[in-house]
């Protein structure tokens, strides 16, 4: 398996300046992510148990914005996970934890630089993340709905530090 | 060019995608005594819970060996390394030479010197054999004393409780986890057990196990006998450098190697537990046996010995322990020092701990209770010894995050990578 010089398609960040700390983006990603599927009103109405945001938005008034996992090159998680559930996908270059296999022992917390690894205790123990909407195969969610395109999506410049 | 792997676990696996990072095409040897799959150590506790089972521990995918050239030769031990032959000699005589070798043994437990400790159904807690051997004798109601309260004798007193064993845990010091925990966090653990009803003795040390052939308790110092039905050793671990003792390879308590991960052997490496390299909180060589530390060791290995010229001088310890319903990590420097002042913020009302450790202008050590969510960052301000001092009275905060750093700094850190 080729795992040299994978680096995701393509990176979500956020702008400071423009971002109003509505929460929309907090909101589509838990809808996205629910079984009802960007439903917002059925996520909100008729699930109890409703996933976690897998964006962690910041704020200190008047600034905030979002931020969420970065699909490192060298992801600290993955190297750090004891179970082998956290891992790089070789061909779309995401960062994706594998919640069978997850344990929840949040080592992946304890390494993340950015802290955008969420404890979910929903179901099953798990260290929950950013999937830039994979199953869903659209435009991630947060970026889609942000009222002001505090958030946009980066294509990345490959790192061919070998 | 061949290269061969003595170990099976973090630190192999790591040197493996490490070569493959640069090397496709050249084989890979894998030697173990054990003779399982790669499997991940740390849930043999999980496994004895009964949350996991023996075939969801793999580390890789069972397809991880054939995808990456690797031959396994798995359940036979690693005798003897000839080193001017560049030879590794197996117990059933095969020998199997290399270009390059990696020495990825791991650790193995400390037996403290107790009279009695060879009977039947004491037990290490460090594979998957001993938790299996465990769980034939860790019955409902059967009655189990665990030596050591550490992070490996906690584990393993979660996973007893969680079976519906009555436990009894004992550590000569005055708290448990005497590395990590102060005061305050071994009270706040300490009632988390009670809860669960796990016995905890602390101040004082088995004298002696008691039994004929099989322990049936044991004889503290103090003059209490505990009876059991078997016993846990968990006093703590160390370099596995058997297999080179009295060689040419330089050892101190564990194997030494570079930043590179080379030993004084030409195109000899080591790494994982039993390597001792830079410890970049210490700045010095010291073990840092814990998972993150072997993946990462294990690949700059792997990616020197296909021929890059990889360095690897942030190694330092840290640790996730969730225990019962506590999540607690902790990272770099755990005790107060010269030089170091230590802050402190309890919340008992939240039942939250942060303790940090700050030397100079830089964060070097944290230990969290419960409010653990982004860990991560503190963590990378230690690896980056990053000023801390514009913000250092934000640290303890609990929404703590990029928002607190100044703008340079915000941007250096999450509009990269």
């Amino acid at each position: 398996m080729d795992k040299s010089n994978i680096t995701a398609p393509k990176r979500i960040y956020a702008k400071e300046d423009v971002c109003i700390g509505c929460r929309l983006c907090e909101i589509h990603c838990i809808a996205a992510h629910s079984k009802y599927r960007h439903d917002l009103i059925k996520t909100f109405k008729k699930l109890p148990k409703r996933p976690l945001p897998r964006i962690v938005v910041e704020e200190d008034v008047p600034l905030s914005f979002g931020l969420q996992c970065r699909h490192c090159d060298e992801p600290e998680c993955v190297k750090a996970c004891i179970t082998g559930a956290m891992q790089k996908d070789p061909k779309t270059g995401l960062v994706i934890n594998d919640t069978e296999r997850c344990i929840g022992c949040w080592t992946c917390i304890l390494a993340c630089p950015y802290g955008v690894i969420r404890r979910d205790y929903t179901n099953k123990k798990v260290a929950s993340k950013c999937d830039f909407c994979l199953e869903s195969g659209l435009e991630p969610a947060c970026v889609k709905n942000c009222p002001n395109e505090a958030l946009y999506i980066k294509n990345t410049v490959k790192s061919h530090d070998l | 060019m061949n290269y061969v792997i003595i170990g099976n676990s973090v630190a192999a696996v790591g040197a493996v995608e490490g070569i493959r990072k640069i090397d496709k095409v050249n084989p890979i040897v894998i030697i173990s005594d054990e003779p399982y799959h790669t499997y991940s150590r740390p849930l043999i506790s999980y496994y004895l819970a009964g949350k996991v089972t023996q075939d969801n521990m793999y580390y890789r995918g069972k397809d991880f060996y054939k995808a990456n050239n690797v031959e396994p030769i798995l359940g036979v031990k690693a005798q003897h390394i000839d080193f001017d032959k560049k030879e590794v000699v197996l117990e059933d005589g095969r020998k199997i030479s290399y270009t390059k070798l990696l020495i990825a043994t791991g650790s193995k437990p400390l037996t403290p010197p107790i009279e009695g400790v060879e009977k039947q159904n004491v037990f290490n807690f460090i594979k998957l054999d001993d938790a299996k051997a465990i769980e034939k004798v860790a019955t409902r109601d059967s009655k189990a004393v665990v030596i050591g309260a550490s992070f490996s004798g906690l584990k393993a007193v979660e996973a007893l409780v969680q079976r519906g064993v009555n436990v009894t845990v004992i550590d000569i010091m005055d708290r448990i986890m005497p590395r990590v925990f102060d005061e305050t966090a071994s009270s706040m653990a300490l009632k988390m057990l009670e809860k669960y009803e796990a016995k905890v003795l602390l101040k004082t040390s088995v004298e002696k196990i008691l039994g004929h052939q099989a322990a049936i308790g044991v004889l503290l110092k103090d003059g209490r006998e505990v009876p059991c039905d078997f016993i846990v050793l968990a006093a703590g671990v160390r370099c596995n450098t058997d297999l080179v003792k009295g060689t040419k390879l330089k050892i101190n308590r564990g194997i030494i190697v570079d930043t590179m991960m080379r030993t004084n052997i030409p195109d000899v490496y080591a790494a994982g537990d039993v390597a001792e390299g830079y410890n970049f909180i210490e700045e010095r060589n010291t073990e840092i046996p814990i998972i993150p530390n072997a993946y990462k060791q294990g690949e700059t290995a792997g990616q020197n010995m296909a021929g890059a010229q990889k360095i690897f001088d942030k190694g330092f310890i840290m640790n996730s322990m969730p225990l019962l319903d506590l999540s607690i990590v902790s990272a770099g420097v755990s005790a107060p020092g010269e030089g170091i002042t230590v802050k402190t913020i309890y919340n008992q009302e939240k039942n939250t701990y942060k303790k940090f450790y700050i030397r100079g202008n830089n964060l070097v050590g944290y230990l969290l209770i419960n409010d653990i969510d982004r860990a991560g960052i503190y963590t990378d301000l230690i690896r980056r010894k990053i000023d801390i001092s514009s913000f250092e009275h934000q640290l303890g905060r609990d929404d703590f995050g990029f928002i607190y750093l100044p703008k340079a700094l915000r941007s250096q850190l999450i509009l990269e990578g």
